[in-house]
């Protein structure tokens, strides 16, 4: 332990405290900017500099350990002259249109300036430009950018694509894309991870709500709109509402508001998914040798991107089964064109989703299945958050609704594929009973849940089938996986992936809020709410049996081959 | 009359005197990766803030370039705009009346012509080529990438052990190093923008003394691999003790008495004793390496077979036979070469040189090993011939004033034209030479003087110029040859030789012992690769963070050597170890670029390779 006074407050720590944890401990608030905890500790911003007694420098807080004996002023004239200047020089190179700004509100500059009384600025302001393609889904504004840096570090050290890197030297230095190469011919994979780890908003999502409101205005449009599990347990954090507030039947009702005619749930296609996944597993199985394992989940739009870039020997061991989305909207403009008796083309197709990388997912040409495209636009949780406030629509008050018919029924088993393993333990619950002909304890196979480690594995026996499977999200931890598969270290026979650590939970469209990973916290209300639904199985969705009855007949029929399946070869991730 | 009065340095002058040494120490201090374009366009504005303002080429071409280059840099040039630098800067360089602005025109237009990809680059793409990939300088400089900040900071925490182990992760031979690398590191040490560069090699030595014997690390899992590696110098040892480490099993094949190479028979024991060798060649041989000694590759076992013997080969056979100078009279008696003095010496066999006049011709180390073992062998009187000035030797400044302390005499602008004598050499006849101009390499060029010959009276003559390679039988074999080198790649391998790889002076001509090191740990990785492997060297401790006091400017600690009275009459180590108080004061002064700047980014270390 090490025994330090900061501002006059006697602190206690273990040896290797950072000075600002050190501070932490005893409720002293060093500001950061671009520090983010194990993930960019570089000292770059110097923000958070503190006089350090004896010491003629100033130290940076977050990556300087606290020593026995140090004796810290974190408020010193010279430190607060310090972080000032610092602040102002940033601002200097920053374009502040914060009104217009999608960060506007949730800026970690704007709160710095505003904390820190910072109404005018000594120096000129000469933001550099921005030079991007706002048709691509991500979207990146180099007049907005700081240079902290945690772009690059989210990139190579958590998923490993290396697309973000440093160019040029001295006063042009600047974030870039790694070699200068286009952006279209990166491999990145649009998880978004970079935007959800941008303190300011240099980062963002192509914002589609204008689209969106003018197909809500055209009347002779019939608008559908899916909300994805994991939208559910995140929208109303943005929105000021507690946990237990933002249910997802008051998220129905504010869409309702908005005007969509229809409201549907995402976990209907979560269960159909896990009908045509699992029974295309269990084939594979029953012809061992003329299949190769493991087969990996294809419902992650960012892993497809990924290993499609980076793996790509390994592309025919994916699934075909489409996403959920894609599923959903396939559904949508065939059996329930028909049922409502709307033509598809008539019909616009949304849906809301915890990732970035889906708006490039629904445009694959190739990956329609029905006559017109399955997913016309898909939004961002944090887009629907702003197309609720755009509609000054007061969420607190509003009445719970119900989802509408017949595709709003979900299970336990679908809500859980928004967290990492979720996907993987639905289609073990089904794939038992569809090998069994019983029901398994729907917590039978809880041990692929969590987020310790860079995979985790499991080993189940289903009717003296011995299986073994691994579940992995991040990619950075699916590049490990991959190799150590390719290596020969380890072998499975099925494999869930998820390109956002912690599954969609964490995912690249979610709510921002700068410092904290709240894919756990999430996924936690995404397990609850499997354990409070009074159906646990994706095969006892009445609307998925339904479905099939009416329109496909059964998993892996002609039908759903053309509608729920897809080629992964048929389209290039890297242009 | 107007009166006279004497010029003083106005106190504005000598301010400005001390900031522009700021400048030349960051300039000096720059580090690797800069953007070859920004710097130039500072330069250029430098060398602005110096003109007078009187001739137009200087006054306002060199704004106008400033201008060009920033367009370019903003990604507003086109390329026509290089070609208006190029034309620009020629006019410059052309038409100033004075230095200041041609050579600024001079140094832009080598800029063009040297970077021109990296000004396209900027142009069309808006990228800059250059990048910041090692941005720890001393590490980064280090051909063997040892990770010196590391082991300073072990150093500093008492943990000698450990500061050994740290450094054996990238280089095999820290005692020898810690003795005679020639430091590379401490060329772009950062430190040298504060005061002076941070005596590495010298805190080195006191770890390696401090920390004593210590084990060679585990070696790995047997992996049924055999790796043949010919010459047990510095090269071949290091990719010995690396291929051994991942488990693979080693036979080094040695022509000579005793493993060593260069160290051995190079080096003479006043700069690296014996011991200190033999024991660090020891602790290689503990993971298992099996060295074969006097086994002459070629003659004793033919190349053909030990390829098809070994799943993989090294080849590293130093730079062992001589170069003559190609005069009359090299072949009398008493005239012999730095090759074979100094591995009569190795093996242990000095020759008697009491009451002997020698020369010795060169300017290189080896020369000066050469000239500092005769006064040891007992010469009556030892001269270093040489046809340039001594500061355009290429050995060591130190190992100049050393031997000159030992009462060598540095005889420069002197080219030998022949020996004469009677039976054995006698004389050694020199034309004096004058230095001219300066070639593109920097270095002055000589020609002979307007002056007579010069003789110098000898007994013996050393002849000290450059050593070559005996590379012939593996240009009969195929493999490529450039003059005497052997031309492997820098991966250390060839094309259409699969398993065959070759590095150290052999591929570089005479280098230094740590770029020969650097060649062996190069090849031991791509060797494992080649054989489908991906066995790690790492290591299994951490390292302290850097210290967080204040660094005030403070002197650099010098290494101190024996009295040269004292030290001439033996081949005893001449070098004293840092004191305790020194070594603390040295390792406090470490920067810690590891973690302090760009370090704390990226490549600040690299725990594993």
């Amino acid at each position: 332990m090490v025994n330090l006074t900061i501002n006059g407050i006697k602190a206690t720590v273990e040896k290797g405290t950072s000075i600002l944890d050190a501070a932490k401990s005893v409720g002293i608030t060093i500001p950061t900017l671009c520090y983010l905890k194990d993930i960019n500790e570089i000292g770059a911003c110097r923000i958070c500099v503190v006089e350090v007694e004896g010491k003629d420098k100033l130290l940076a807080a977050c990556n300087n350990e606290a020593e026995e004996g140090m004796v810290v002023y974190t408020d010193s004239p010279k430190a607060r002259q310090a972080r000032r200047v610092n602040l102002e020089l940033i601002l200097s190179q920053h374009n502040t249109d914060c009104t217009t700004c999608v960060r506007n509100g949730n800026c970690t500059l704007q709160s710095l300036c505003e904390n820190m009384g910072i109404n005018i600025n000594s120096y000129p302001v000469t933001p550099p430009k921005m030079n991007w393609d706002k048709r691509f889904p991500l979207i990146r504004d180099n007049s907005k950018c700081i240079k902290c840096m945690r772009c690059i570090q989210v990139c190579d050290n958590i998923q490993t694509l290396n697309v973000w890197d440093i160019e040029g030297t001295g006063a042009r230095t600047q974030v870039g894309i790694k070699g200068g190469v286009p952006f279209e011919s990166t491999h990145c994979s649009l998880c978004g991870q970079c935007i959800t780890h941008c303190p300011v908003g240099a980062l963002y999502e192509r914002d589609d709500t204008k689209e969106i409101t003018a197909a809500i205005e055209n009347k002779e449009m019939t608008t559908v709109v899916q909300i994805a599990p994991a939208v559910r347990v995140a929208w109303g954090e943005a929105l000021g509402l507690t946990r237990e507030q933002a249910t997802v039947k008051r998220l129905v009702a504010a869409l309702r508001r908005i005007g969509f005619n229809y409201v549907f749930d995402t976990n209907f296609s979560a269960d159909l998914t896990i009908m045509e996944e699992g029974s295309e597993f269990i084939a594979k199985l029953s012809d061992r040798e003329n299949n190769t394992f493991p087969m990996f989940t294809s419902c992650c739009p960012g892993w497809v991107r990924f290993i499609k870039a980076e793996y790509p020997d390994m592309v025919g061991m994916l699934s075909t089964a489409k996403s959920p989305q894609q599923m959903f909207g396939a559904v949508t403009k065939t059996y329930f064109a028909e049922k409502i008796g709307v033509a598809p083309d008539k019909i616009y197709s949304v849906s809301i989703m915890p990732c970035t990388s889906k708006k490039s997912e629904c445009d694959i040409e190739t990956i329609n299945g029905s006559p017109a495209k399955d997913v016309d636009k898909v939004l961002t949780t944090r887009e629907v958050v702003r197309l609720i406030k755009a509609f000054n629509i007061d969420v607190a008050s509003l009445e719970e609704e119900e989802f509408d018919s017949p595709l709003g029924d979900g299970s336990g088993a679908a809500v859980i594929f928004g967290a990492t393993g979720g996907v993987m333990e639905a289609a073990l619950r089904s794939a038992y009973f569809l090998v069994t002909g019983k029901n398994p304890d729907p917590d039978a196979f809880k041990a692929v849940r969590g987020l310790n480690g860079p995979w985790r594995e499991a080993k189940f026996e289903i009717n003296g089938i011995e299986l073994n499977i691994a579940v992995a999200s991040g990619l950075g931890n699916a590049r490990k996986l991959l190799d150590a598969i390719k290596a020969g270290k380890v072998s499975y026979d099925f494999v869930e992936i998820m390109a956002c650590p912690g599954g969609c939970g964490g995912g690249g469209g979610q709510p921002i809020c700068d410092g904290f990973e709240l894919a756990g916290a999430r996924d936690e209300v995404l397990y609850k709410l499997d354990k409070d639904n009074p159906v646990r199985f994706s095969h006892e969705n009445p609307a998925v049996n339904k479905v099939y009855e009416e329109y496909f007949g059964a998993p892996l029929s002609h039908k759903a081959h053309e509608l729920l399946h897809t080629d992964h070869f048929s389209w290039t991730a890297v242009k | 009359m107007a009166k006279l009065s004497l010029t003083n340095k106005s106190s504005d002058t000598l301010e400005l005197e001390f900031l522009s040494k700021y400048v030349s120490s960051s300039l000096f201090a720059a580090q690797q990766g800069l953007c070859p374009v920004d710097s130039v366009a500072s330069f250029v504005r430098l060398c602005l803030s110096h003109s007078c303002g009187k001739c137009t080429p200087c006054r306002v071409g060199l704004k106008k370039l400033g201008e060009l280059y920033d367009r370019i840099l903003d990604g507003e040039a086109d390329e026509s705009d290089i070609q208006l630098i190029e034309t620009t800067a020629q006019v410059i360089a052309d038409s100033a009346d004075c230095a200041i602005g041609y050579t600024a025109g001079e140094m832009a237009l080598r800029s063009v012509k040297a970077f021109r990809d990296d000004y396209e680059s900027h142009i069309k793409s808006n990228h800059c080529v250059s990048r910041q990939e090692q941005p720890v300088p001393c590490s980064s400089l280090c051909p063997a990438q040892v990770d010196i900040p590391g082991y300073i900071a072990l150093t500093q925490a008492g943990r000698y052990a450990d500061a050994v182990r740290l450094i054996r992760k990238d280089n095999p031979f820290p005692s020898v190093c810690g003795l005679i690398c020639e430091h590379p590191c401490e060329e772009g040490c950062r430190r040298s923008l504060v005061d002076d560069a941070i005596n590495i090699r010298g805190i080195k030595r006191y770890a390696v003394e401090k920390a004593g014997y210590v084990p060679a690390d585990k070696c790995g899992e047997k992996t049924g691999k055999h790796i043949s590696v010919i010459g047990a110098g510095p090269s071949g040892l290091t990719a010995a003790y690396y291929l051994a480490l991942m488990g693979h099993d080693v036979d080094v094949y040695e022509k000579r008495k005793y493993p060593g190479g260069m160290l051995r028979y190079g080096i003479p024991d006043y700069r690296l004793p014996e011991k200190t060798l033999t024991d660090e060649i020891n602790v290689i041989l503990e993971t298992g390496v099996k060295l074969h000694t006097e086994t002459d590759i070629g003659k004793d076992i033919t190349f053909e077979s030990l390829v098809s013997g070994s799943d993989a080969v090294y080849i590293s056979i130093g730079a062992h036979s001589e170069k003559s100078l190609r005069i009359p009279g090299e072949d009398l008696e008493g005239v012999t070469s730095a090759v074979q003095l100094l591995r009569k010496i190795g093996d242990g066999e000095k020759p008697d040189f009491t009451g002997k006049k020698v020369a010795v011709v060169g300017g290189g180390n080896v020369a000066m090993d050469c000239a500092r073992s005769s006064v040891r062998l007992g010469a009556e009187s030892v001269s270093i011939v040489y046809r340039r000035r001594q500061e355009d030797m290429t050995a060591l400044p130190e190992e100049v004033e050393g031997a000159i302390a030992e009462g060598c005499e540095v005889v420069s602008m002197m080219a030998p034209v022949r020996v004469e004598g009677e039976g054995r050499a006698q004389y050694l006849v020199c034309q004096p030479q004058i230095i001219g101009k300066i070639g593109r390499d920097g270095r002055p060029g000589v020609s002979a003087a307007d002056l007579p010959e010069v003789k110098l009276d000898v007994d013996i003559v050393i002849v000290a110029v450059g050593q070559a390679i005996e590379s012939k039988s593996f240009g009969d074999y195929g493999l490529p040859l450039k003059w005497d080198t052997i031309a492997s790649t820098d991966e250390c391998d060839f094309d259409g030789f699969d398993g065959i790889f070759c590095g150290g002076d052999c591929v570089t001509g005479p280098a230094t012992v740590i770029k020969a090191i650097a060649a062996g740990k190069v090849a031991a990785r791509n060797i494992d690769t080649y054989l489908g492997f991906d066995r790690e060297i790492t290591i299994d401790f951490d390292i302290p963070s850097p210290s967080l006091l204040d660094r005030p400017a403070c002197g650099r600690v010098k290494m101190k050597e024996r009295a040269a009275d004292e030290r001439k009459n033996d081949f005893t180590l001449m070098e004293y170890c840092m004191t305790d108080e020194e070594a603390k004061q040295e390792c406090s002064r470490c920067l810690g670029c590891d973690h302090f700047g760009y370090g704390k980014f990226r490549g600040g270390r690299c725990l594993k390779w």
